[in-house]
């Protein structure tokens, strides 16, 4: 029971980056509990980058391939993790919380009947038990959880654990899953315009709200955005979204993206609460606003007073020469 | 076509988080509730497809205390049909339990559709509608953006990192909606006062534990305020300069 799973991504046959933080979340668990970590990916064939686990802390990894499996395929996919979990006799399973693992998570945690701690912060075992942090009110305070019974789940917020080198010996081995994928299908993957950054994955991420006056002028932020060179993406306030100015994805806040980018430029936003809570952990905030008083300048580490149509093209040519 | 809504009511997104005196919960005193924003969309999503259905019925299905009645009595004025309240003043903290009381209510009921909001605003488990369908095994595609109902096949739409996953899937099912399906629609006056005469049932509620237990809440240290670098754009050659020595972000 002291043993732990932890699930891998992939996507087009390789091993997405999360899945590294994946395990060295489980190490640190499995090192507490005096287990092993056993790394599990599913796939269609097999997958590069697999190679890897052993130098950050899996004991083993294991392809399992059904021909269903080729996209995530929720329904095959959580009866594959759970059947293995039960078999094995883990003392926990850990999964990214990744969009894949926001929905696989909570179904293999059902199917097994086991406690579930979701978008897991920090983690640790004490008098045995397994405990973890978590955000709530979109990390305007957090929990301390104890998770009872074996196995328990945990889904780890992406970027949280960064990996670490713990060499195993990471013994590969592949198996066939049989039986179908499952009722759910994923028939397409419609991929987002090249180039362009999902806020809550971008290192940089520029925020626009109402301040902007209107829609087209997110044209400024969007050379703002491009002079960072491909580490940026562009974010909007809910008051812009709600407005229909940006499309929804963009939105951070609570009841949007929760975002902690090394920086974050906030752009005509006054700050309300709900915004806050959402890019409050960026490493550093910049705020411009035209409004001394605004909210934001309570959190910003570094800010700039005035016209945004002015201060915007000149951060963007001043940005642009950093990059030559 | 017969649709069930599980809801929740949370703390509006405006709230000041204070601890409370057990040290483990919200300090409820002074903050307003609402009907959790997701759940929005779940409730507009139903009315929407009965509406098309031309007949049927959408239920409310809410876990937490007596003061939960309120924001089915918001769901009931939007147009839902009645609601029924699993009353709980303890234990709904816990995803798998809420999901085992709501997967025991629907289950032979006889739904076409179970909607749920993506997440809860409040504990954002994102886990209450995947694990209620994993309990009644039916088909479940979470966070959904964009939905296609052709008899008892449904497509539907949900984002992920770079792109965009298109999902078919066989009713009945579970789906939880994200922002971006639709519109929701503001209760009307006219629906507010109709939504006293419908039905409202309470039961008790019976999930099981699923193992979690809150140890404490804590809340984040302040971010320290910052600087204001100056007026105008002649400020930002400094404030690039302290980006680049100061921060070391760029």
């Amino acid at each position: 029971m002291s043993n732990v799973l932890a699930v891998l991504e992939q996507r087009d046959g390789a091993l997405r980056k999360v899945s590294l933080e994946v395990i060295t979340g489980a190490r640190r668990l499995a090192d507490a509990l005096g287990g092993t970590v056993d790394a599990l990916v599913l796939s269609a064939g097999s997958v590069t980058g697999v190679d890897q686990v052993g130098a950050i802390g899996a004991d083993t990894v294991t392809t399992a391939t059904n021909a269903g499996f080729a996209r995530y395929a929720p329904e095959g996919f959580a009866r594959a993790i759970a059947d293995r979990a039960k078999g094995g006799g883990y003392g926990a399973v850990v999964l990214a919380a990744t969009a894949t693992g926001k929905d696989l998570a909570p179904r293999v945690a059902a199917r097994l009947g086991a406690a579930f701690g979701a978008d897991v912060t920090d983690l640790g075992v004490e008098n045995g038990a397994v405990i973890a942090t978590r955000p709530v009110y979109a990390g305007k305070a957090q929990l301390k959880v104890k998770l009872a019974g074996t196995p328990v789940v945990l889904s780890l917020r992406p970027n949280v654990f960064t990996p670490v080198r713990s060499p195993k010996a990471g013994i590969a081995q592949t198996v066939a899953v049989p039986g179908d994928a499952g009722r759910v299908v994923v028939r397409e993957i419609k991929a987002a315009p090249a180039g362009s950054l999902d806020v809550a994955e971008a290192s940089i991420v520029v925020s626009g709200g109402r301040g902007l006056k209107e829609p087209a002028n997110f044209a400024l932020l969007e050379q703002l955005v491009a002079a960072f060179g491909g580490k940026a993406a562009l974010g909007a306030s809910r008051a812009v979204v709600d407005a229909g100015w940006r499309p929804h994805g963009d939105q951070v806040g609570q009841t949007g993206k929760t975002v902690s980018p090394s920086l974050y430029v906030a752009v005509g936003i006054s700050g309300a609460i709900q915004h806050l809570a959402g890019m409050r952990t960026a490493k550093c905030i910049v705020a411009i606003n035209k409004d001394k008083d605004a909210p934001i300048f309570k959190v910003a580490d570094y800010g700039i007073v005035g016209d945004l149509f002015e201060i915007v093209p000149k951060l963007t040519e001043e940005i642009g020469k950093l990059q030559q | 076509m017969k649709i069930a809504v599980c809801i929740k009511r949370v703390a509006d997104s405006e709230t000041r988080v204070k601890i409370a005196a057990d040290g483990t919960s919200l300090d409820e005193a002074g903050v307003k509730f609402i009907l959790n924003p997701y759940d929005e969309f779940a409730v507009e999503e139903a009315l929407k497809r009965k509406e098309a259905a031309g007949a049927g019925e959408v239920v409310a299905v809410a876990v937490g205390g007596a003061s939960t009645q309120e924001t089915i009595r918001t769901a009931l004025a939007m147009g839902v049909d009645r609601g029924v309240l699993l009353q709980a003043d303890t234990g709904a903290a816990d995803p798998l339990a809420v999901a085992r009381a709501l997967a025991a209510e629907l289950k032979g009921g006889g739904y076409d559709l179970i909607l749920l909001g993506k997440a809860a605003i409040d504990d954002a488990h994102q886990a209450v509608g995947p694990m209620t369908a994993e309990l009644l095994d039916l088909p479940c595609v979470t966070a959904i953006t964009k939905l296609e109902i052709a008899g008892t096949s449904g497509t539907a739409e949900r984002e992920i990192e770079g792109g965009v996953e298109v999902v078919a899937f066989p009713l009945p099912a579970v789906l939880t909606c994200d922002k971006g399906l639709n519109e929701p629609r503001y209760p009307a006056l006219k629906g507010i006062m109709a939504a006293k005469k419908k039905p409202l049932e309470t039961k008790p509620f019976q999930g099981s534990g699923g193992g979690l237990q809150v140890l404490g809440m804590t809340l984040p240290p302040e971010r320290q305020e910052g600087k204001i670098v100056g007026e105008g754009a002649v400020a930002v050659p400094e404030l690039v300069r302290l980006l680049r020595e100061e921060a070391k972000v760029l």
